[in-house]
């Protein structure tokens, strides 16, 4: 029988469907290889009955003969940022450590309502804050991927890193993920997945921990463009309980996925040539566009002006809505409180503060309060949200002459846990070319391209016009047939 | 011009006032969530997730309270943003669980409007004057903390943890406690009559912040003082007097006034300093990214234009030109809900029963409902049930004397014995002999027996002697047993006595 660990979500959703075997055959399988990669550190807590559970519906629902849902019988992993109920969510900070919510986010209730089920909460930078999943309160998540000739433990990315390296490792078809300036994406690339971003507003907010409100979108992580545009129909969908969710039917994206991209124009951005992109990556860059064309596309370049003051103007807008997004961590009424004897309120504020969040989220909220604070607004936030409108409009004008946009995902393949730790800003860097799409809102996507000299996996980045996930699907899916990405880590856990 | 004066002791000051008014949404949910909104709950009783600032929570704007703050905009004729957006304020307190409130400070639901305070020579405001309104915005309110459950530990009560509130910014256009009393009381009614707040300031649905400056006449305005939280009518114009008092002292001992935020204490009717400006908080407000700007459309606006009342001015202008009532009568009718809608249901009722038009018995009404009605209600006291006083009840009592059939003494007569029974007037004046004589046969055989019998008296009226017709009248009031119309009395006395 094959290895159900090895099989992405269609392929179990299909197999379950057909009889080929059962949902709980599959759950017994990834719960089995989830208890054995536990040094990992992808999950913060495992959930295995919620598989069994989830599967066993599904069983019996195919019993009865009735229709499966789109996700029925996968078993994904769960970004700890996203509420479940009754199991604990804690964004892996110290200061919701036991948190226990009694209610369940949106996503993760449309997910669980196609079928599919939970196998653990996974791990991730602390509050969705760091490029390494170096912040998490529960420890560094480890890459299932080395280096060549090196034992090194190298970092899964992030913020959404539990989820890449549990689908990178196969001890998880898919995960959901969140991307507020690259969070899925940078993980996908540096493990040799897929994860798209849809375009701010398909996926409801209601229940997933605030990072930054204006910029955070849940979206899938898996191996293959079609789970990913299985996974994401089934997570996206307007949501009266978030103000800012997109009233606008979901398109059936696994239905129309089609890479014959003939009569579609190709962009590619001359500002995302920058001095210190590796030239392995520069080279899976032209490669890319060499499949797109080979898929029928016709290359054209395009201009992003504003592209180089896109970085700073997240590193405002960012810390500026996380500083306020956090406050709600007091102590007060759920999470961690530290009450020195004999103290008052803003001393419990402090101590609890200063105990419950990492060193990264305070640096955050540092240079939110910051950027908010009377006499420095003006020369800091409303001249962000200036560039923000400007790099918003860039990409507009852009796709007047262009369908898709193509870029890489990264200035560098992934690099060993601890050693990018000297200066925050070298961390940063490393969402240079995924920030912008946040910005704008646009829906954005990472496909695995190739394997450099060091063995590591290289992601292709495409970015799409408002609501036209199907474009970038589309486009994702010819590189995925071209590049013939194969490679996985061999297994060390 | 206002001539209210703090007389020092280098000359005379003006009083500069400006209130923020802060007034809570009719509304049966919160204004970002479904959560109840009743007064007197048990404590965290009516709490959502997204009150208590659970992770993950989401604010959803509620459409009735953006609603009814457009409509009280509109009622005072103010300026109606169809684009405004929400800020969020932020700073730390045990009864703010988001850390943040959420606000209107940039782009505010209600720009410039304005409401008139009418003169009133007893208190001080000699004539009309106009009160500009800077703006009306809406926001969250927070919880509320106690202190007196435990001896060393406060808890928190968010039952009121995101009840919408209308922020109501006058401009410093007052210049007196009277004025400012004055104003009070017409915006409490003007939400009253819209139906946006119930201005209830006991239960905290209305309370002020008092901004109170002072200046010699001529002079640029001086530096202002913020009194929070201030819950009556009263005490708003007691804690101006007092502030304006005080910073006058200050000024003239050589001081310079503080810009602060200060609090005033009902016990002793005095403010004193809440925090100095030093201490102020930096909110670093900036737009909610959880909530999308505000745009209102022209068909939502065309129903709140549509679904407005009758407001006060309109409504007192319309008594005292179409009903002919006296400018009293008609401003004491109109300032308060209840009062009006009383009124105007008795003035209804009493046109059908006397089947009369509205103007014609409107005069009647009036003073019944003003003068006559509360004066036999007050001077029964618990002897009487006010429950009886209904409106067809009265409209019967006035409808028989307006057809004469009873006297005003009866018609009090009859309004008590209803207040203590609950039994129909009509049937009172019947069984209670409560029916004034119109009969002009019996009046004038009783007439005739007075004349006859007074025959001195009659040479004496004849003779120029005027006075002696209350004689007349008297005589022949006793002999009817009072109960003969009066005017019937004196139309038979005048004819007869030549």
């Amino acid at each position: 029988m094959t290895d159900l660990t090895s099989l992405g979500v269609k392929d179990i959703r299909d197999g379950v469907a057909k009889g080929d075997f059962t949902a709980r055959e599959v759950a017994e399988s990834f719960n089995a290889a989830v208890a054995e990669a536990a040094s990992l550190n992808a999950f913060i807590v495992t959930t295995p009955d919620h598989a069994l559970a989830a599967a066993d519906k599904v069983d019996a629902a195919r019993a009865a003969g009735e229709t499966l849902g789109k996700m029925a019988g996968v078993p994904i992993g769960m970004k700890d940022l996203f509420a479940t109920h009754g199991v604990q969510t804690t964004a892996a900070s110290h200061i919701l450590e036991g948190f226990t919510p009694r209610y369940e986010s949106t996503v993760s209730q449309k997910l669980w309502d196609a079928g599919a089920g939970m196998l653990g909460k996974l791990n991730l930078d602390q509050f969705a804050m760091g490029s390494s999943n170096e912040t998490s309160y529960f420890g560094n998540v480890t890459s299932p991927w080395k280096k060549a000739g090196s034992n090194a433990a190298m970092s899964p990315g992030g913020s959404s890193g539990g989820s890449s390296a549990a689908v990178a490792a196969r001890i998880a078809p898919a995960a959901t993920g969140t991307d507020t300036g690259g969070s899925i994406r940078q993980p996908a690339a540096f493990t040799g997945i897929c994860g798209i971003k849809p375009t701010y507003g398909r996926c409801s907010r209601w229940g997933i921990v605030a990072f930054a409100s204006s910029l955070d979108q849940a979206g899938p992580m898996a191996r293959s463009v079609e789970d990913c545009a299985i996974m994401l129909g089934a997570m996206a969908g307007f949501d009266p309980k978030d103000a800012t969710s997109l009233q606008m039917d979901v398109p059936d994206w696994e239905a129309a996925l089609s890479s014959d991209l003939r009569g579609k124009k190709v962009g590619i951005p001359r500002e995302y040539r920058m001095e210190g992109t590796d030239q392995a990556i520069l080279d899976s860059w032209e490669q890319g566009k060499a499949w797109l064309k080979d898929a029928g596309a016709e290359i054209v370049d395009v201009s992003l002006p504003h592209t180089k003051y896109a970085l700073p103007a997240y590193y405002i807008v960012a810390p500026a809505e996380a500083s306020s997004n956090l406050a709600r961590y007091d102590g007060v009424r759920y999470g961690l409180r530290d009450l020195p004897d004999g103290v008052g309120l803003q001393d419990m504020y402090a101590a609890t503060r200063a105990a419950g969040f990492g060193d990264e989220v305070k640096r955050r909220i540092l240079i939110g309060t910051y950027v908010l604070s009377a006499g420095f607004y003006d020369a800091y936030y409303t001249q962000a949200q200036k560039v923000r409108a400007l790099v918003a409009r860039d990409f507009a004008r852009a796709f007047e002459e262009c369908d898709v946009i193509l870029a890489p995902t990264t200035p560098t393949a992934s690099f060993p846990l601890g050693s990018m730790n000297e200066d925050p800003l070298t961390m940063y860097l490393n969402d240079v070319f995924a920030v912008p799409a946040s910005l704008a809102g646009l829906p954005a996507m990472s496909v695995p391209a190739t394997i450099n000299a060091d063995g590591l996996p290289l992601g292709l980045q495409l970015v799409g016009r408002p609501f036209d996930e199907q474009g970038v699907l589309n486009a994702g899916l010819a590189i995925q047939q071209r590049a013939g990405f194969t490679a996985k880590p061999e297994k060390w856990w | 011009m206002s001539n209210y004066r703090i007389q020092g002791a280098t000359g005379e000051w003006e009083v500069v006032i400006g209130l923020e008014v802060h007034a809570q949404v009719t509304s049966n949910a919160k204004l970002f969530s479904g959560a109840a909104t009743a007064f007197g709950a048990e404590p965290n009783a009516q709490v959502s997730l997204v009150d208590a600032a659970m992770p993950g929570m989401l604010p959803v704007p509620n459409r009735e309270c953006i609603r009814q703050a457009v409509r009280t905009g509109m009622a005072i004729e103010a300026q109606i943003n169809a684009w405004s957006r929400f800020d969020r304020k932020n700073y730390f307190y045990a009864d703010l669980p988001q850390g943040y409130q959420i606000s209107q400070l940039y782009h505010p639901l209600v720009g410039e409007g304005s409401l008139l305070i009418e003169a009133d020579e007893k208190a001080g405001i000699p004539e009309d004057k106009v009160i500009g309104i800077e703006r009306i915005h809406v926001e969250q309110d927070a919880g509320k903390l106690m202190h007196d459950q435990h001896p060393t530990m406060s808890y928190v009560d968010l039952n009121r943890s995101g009840v919408a509130l209308m922020e109501i910014v006058s401009k410093p256009d007052m210049r007196s406690p009277a004025e400012a009393g004055a104003y009070l009381r017409k915006l409490r009614a003007i939400l009253r009559y819209v139906g946006s707040c119930d201005g209830n300031m006991e239960e905290g649905s209305m309370r002020a912040d008092v901004n109170v400056s002072v200046r010699k006449a001529g002079e640029p305005f001086g530096t202002r003082t913020e009194t929070k939280n201030v819950n009556s009518v009263r005490f708003v114009m007691q804690a101006i007097e007092h502030e304006a008092m005080r910073q006058v002292d200050v000024l003239e001992s050589g001081g310079t006034v503080v810009q602060e935020t200060r609090l005033f204490d009902p016990g002793t009717g005095t403010t004193r300093t809440m925090r100095s400006k030093e201490d102020a908080h930096d909110y670093r407000y900036f737009p909610d990214p959880d909530l999308l700007p505000l745009v209102l459309e022209e068909d939502f606006l065309a129903e709140c234009r549509a679904s407005l009342p009758e407001l006060p001015d309109a409504k007192r202008k319309r008594y005292v030109e179409v009903l002919g009532l006296t400018p009293y009568n008609a401003r004491e009718l109109t300032a308060e809900v209840e009062t009006f809608a009383r009124f105007e249901t008795l003035l209804a009722e009493t046109a059908k029963a006397t089947g009369k038009g509205e103007a014609d018995v409107a005069t009647q009404v009036a003073n019944w409902s003003l003068s006559v009605a509360p004066g036999v209600i007050k001077a029964l006291g618990d002897e009487g049930d006010p429950a009886n006083a209904t409106a067809s009840a009265q409209a019967s009592i006035l409808a028989m004397a307006d057809k004469a059939e009873i006297s005003g003494g009866q018609a009090k007569e009859i309004f008590e014995i209803v207040l203590k029974t609950g039994r129909d007037p009509a049937e009172i004046a019947e069984a209670e002999g409560l029916k004034q004589v119109s009969d002009t046969g019996a009046i004038e055989a009783a007439v005739d027996a007075i004349i006859a019998a007074n025959a001195d008296k009659v040479e004496q009226y004849r003779a120029g002697k005027e006075a002696l017709f209350g004689f007349f009248v008297g005589q022949t009031m006793k002999a009817m047993q009072g109960k003969a119309n009066p005017q019937l009395v004196n139309q038979l006395l005048k004819g007869k006595l030549g």
